[in-house]
């Protein structure tokens, strides 16, 4: 019997496997930011322990952090408090840290592949859910709570049951002008948000293979969204285009090694997945949400729906709520809902390839009048680059605000928040109710659609505007 | 961690589904740096609505949370446990868990129980009739009990034996550490590290 892609990786991290016990896994790479790891670092003061292996541990400020001014003390007291707690942690443990103001700060799921420290067939942990994201190159990965930051740092290892183990299967291609982000949120909007719970989710077919590294981390990142462990992608010549020459990718005789390891790394003909997803490719168009949660979600060409249209009373009640907290009526076309800010941005869409969606779009044009557009880079690199390209003059000559790396507006924590009542449409991943904001309401949308909403002022395609919208 | 074997008090019925964690508290309550202090950014949004369940003077005191499915979907802060905990909760009753959520309710010492979906409304209705009913969750058993409604409950089975004998996972997995530094010895020589020795 073959095994799976996930399996694979599972087995090769195995320290310690005993009946009735979760098997000890070793962490190849642990990624802390300031929000969940202060009361892990206390605790290990608390018992006297140490960090294990601080040279597989990397710390970098993200979700509470400004993105304009960075230069300048952070003017909350309480969020620089947590982020000096981060450096005090980490001078102390001796973790390598990439501060604000350093050229490697950003998103810690932007920071990771950039450097090529994600690599595949890793286990990768971090004290955020979207750790799912690494797994777009075949690296297990997923989100852990703050007690077990605290197990990871002291011992290098995390007790796990082994997950169930499911294939999403996309075949076919996605037509012109849609997108990775379409075709997760499609996918969500059919299982809801708890359909892969219990499952590492293994993606796959022509769709998956055709995608970019980008385009792969958008879909892992938001395995998380459907309830999965984790989500997963067979390395192929992509990954290693990718991860060659990056500053912590293996080189020389290293790398010769680890590609003969890589290439080991696919699910095996005769493995058996526990759960299949199949999906058409070609059926896929671009795709938002317009309820609270990412399950709620419809195309872009559809109507905000009915309650009764759903078939469990818990459906129709979550619907029902849903509308009410959102500020809309049943039948709407989706495309007639207006928008007050556009947000691109966050690890699920705040790389370069997303920042040149979006420029692609914008080049030419201007935001539509009481329509704000922030255009918030992944990392400090990815802003580089843009700059390098061009792209921050697109973005500022389109009345966007250009602005600095970090979590932003994806959560209401740092200073980027929506105002009670106002409605964005969102590059980011969650739409849950005061996610970017309190009484902010939240439309997830790809960045073409970011991008083409921002200049139509409500929400709208890129083809919309061509049609002279 | 304190041990866990059985517990007994009233339900705050809640009527939803997906309660995520940004629901249980919100971003903004995340910027302390204790692991204590979190009740008052417990469902931070609901709460200010008057109409809201917690809001109800009748359940004051609660300490076992009855909700729809999907609890603790969305971010992996271990705050919403810690939240749920400085609160009075004791035990979460819902029909499917998110799995960080569940996780991090173990490591904690909250007793996260999955139910069929009709003993949470049987629950529902029995606190909103009589929201002093007295309700109990038994770890030994795996049982809940309430009035005339006997029920089993879910949980992992080493989550189970390490609640019910209140133990420190960290300890339990240094007590391994050869099988940890053998494992090290072995792992390849190009795997990445973070610092240059």
């Amino acid at each position: 019997m073959g095994r799976t892609l996930a399996e694979k990786v599972w087995d090769a991290h195995v320290v310690r496997s005993a009946d009735g016990e979760p098997d000890l896994l070793y962490i190849d790479l642990h990624l802390i930011h300031e929000v969940t790891s202060p009361q892990a670092f206390d605790g290990l003061r608390l018992s006297g322990r140490r960090v294990r292996r601080p040279d597989l541990t990397l710390a970098t400020e993200d979700h509470n952090v400004p993105t304009v001014d960075v230069e300048a003390p952070i003017a909350d007291p309480v969020s620089r408090t947590q982020v000096e707690t981060l450096r005090k942690n980490a001078a102390e443990f001796g973790v390598r840290l990439h501060p604000l103001g350093d050229v490697e700060q950003g998103i810690v799921h932007v920071v990771g592949p950039q450097l090529g420290l994600t690599q595949p067939g890793m286990t990768i942990v971090c004290g955020d859910s979207h750790t799912s994201t690494h797994g777009a190159f075949g690296a297990l990965a997923f989100g852990i709570g703050t007690s077990e930051v605290e197990h990871v740092l002291a011992t290098q290892t995390l007790q796990q049951t082994r997950p169930r183990t499911m294939a999403v299967t996309v075949n076919g291609s996605l037509t012109e002008g849609v997108t990775a982000k379409d075709l997760i949120l499609t996918l969500i909007s059919r299982t809801g948000t708890g359909g892969g719970q219990g499952y590492v989710v293994e993606y796959r077919g022509q769709a998956i293979e055709e995608l970019s590294m980008e385009g792969r981390m958008t879909v892992c990142n938001m395995s998380i969204e459907w309830g999965a462990k984790a989500g997963l992608i067979a390395p192929d010549r992509t990954t290693l285009d990718y991860l060659a020459g990056r500053p912590e990718a293996p080189r020389g005789d290293d790398w010769d090694a680890a590609v003969a390891s890589w290439t080991t790394l696919v699910t095996d003909d005769d493995a058996a997945y526990d759960a299949e997803i199949v999906i058409d490719a070609s059926e896929v168009t671009p795709f938002v949400t317009w309820g609270t949660n990412p399950g709620q979600g419809v195309p872009l060409g559809a109507s905000v729906p009915a309650p009764e249209d759903f078939v469990t009373d818990s459906d129709r009640q979550a619907a029902q709520k849903a509308l009410d907290y959102m500020g809309l009526t049943a039948g709407t076309p989706m495309r007639e809902i207006a928008v007050d800010t556009v947000f691109v941005g966050s690890c699920t869409n705040g790389r370069i390839e997303d920042l040149r969606l979006a420029a692609e779009v914008l080049e030419g044009r201007r935001v539509a009048s009481g329509t704000r557009l922030l255009v918030v880079p992944g990392s400090v690199r990815v802003r580089l680059q843009a700059e390098a390209e061009g792209l921050d003059k697109v973005f500022l000559e389109s009345g966007a605000e250009w602005r600095g790396a970090g979590c932003s507006m994806c959560l209401g924590m740092n200073p980027d928040q929506l105002a009670p009542g106002e409605r964005s449409a969102s590059t980011s991943n969650r739409n849950f109710e005061g996610r970017q904001g309190k009484g902010g309401r939240t439309h997830l949308v790809s960045v073409p659609v970011a991008a083409a909403t921002a200049v139509a002022g409500h929400l709208a395609a890129p083809s919309d505007l061509s049609a002279g919208v | 961690m304190d041990a866990f074997t059985t517990h007994s008090g009233t339900v705050l019925p809640l009527r939803r589904s997906n309660v995520d964690t940004d629901q249980i508290i919100p971003a903004v309550y995340l910027k302390r740096v204790t692991r204590t202090g979190f009740e008052d950014g417990l469902f931070g949004a609901w709460r200010n609505d008057p109409e809201f369940v917690l809001n109800n003077p009748a359940h004051a005191g609660a300490s076992i949370l009855v909700a729809g499915p999907d609890f603790g979907t969305g971010s992996s802060r271990e705050h919403a446990v810690w939240a749920l905990m400085d609160h009075g909760f004791t035990a979460v009753l819902s029909p499917r868990f998110a799995d960080i959520f569940r996780g991090n309710a173990g490591k904690a010492g909250l007793l996260a129980a999955q139910v069929d979906q009709d003993v949470v409304e049987r629950l529902w209705a029995l606190a909103e009739q009589e929201p002093a009913a007295e309700v109990t969750v038994d770890l030994r058993t795996c049982e809940v009990r309430a009035g005339d409604v006997t029920a089993p409950f879910l949980i992992d089975d080493y989550t189970r034996f390490r609640l019910l004998n209140g133990l420190d996972d960290i300890a339990i997995t240094l007590s391994h550490d050869d099988e940890i530094s053998r494992y090290e010895a072995a792992r390849p020589s190009w795997t990445p590290v973070t610092l240059v020795n």
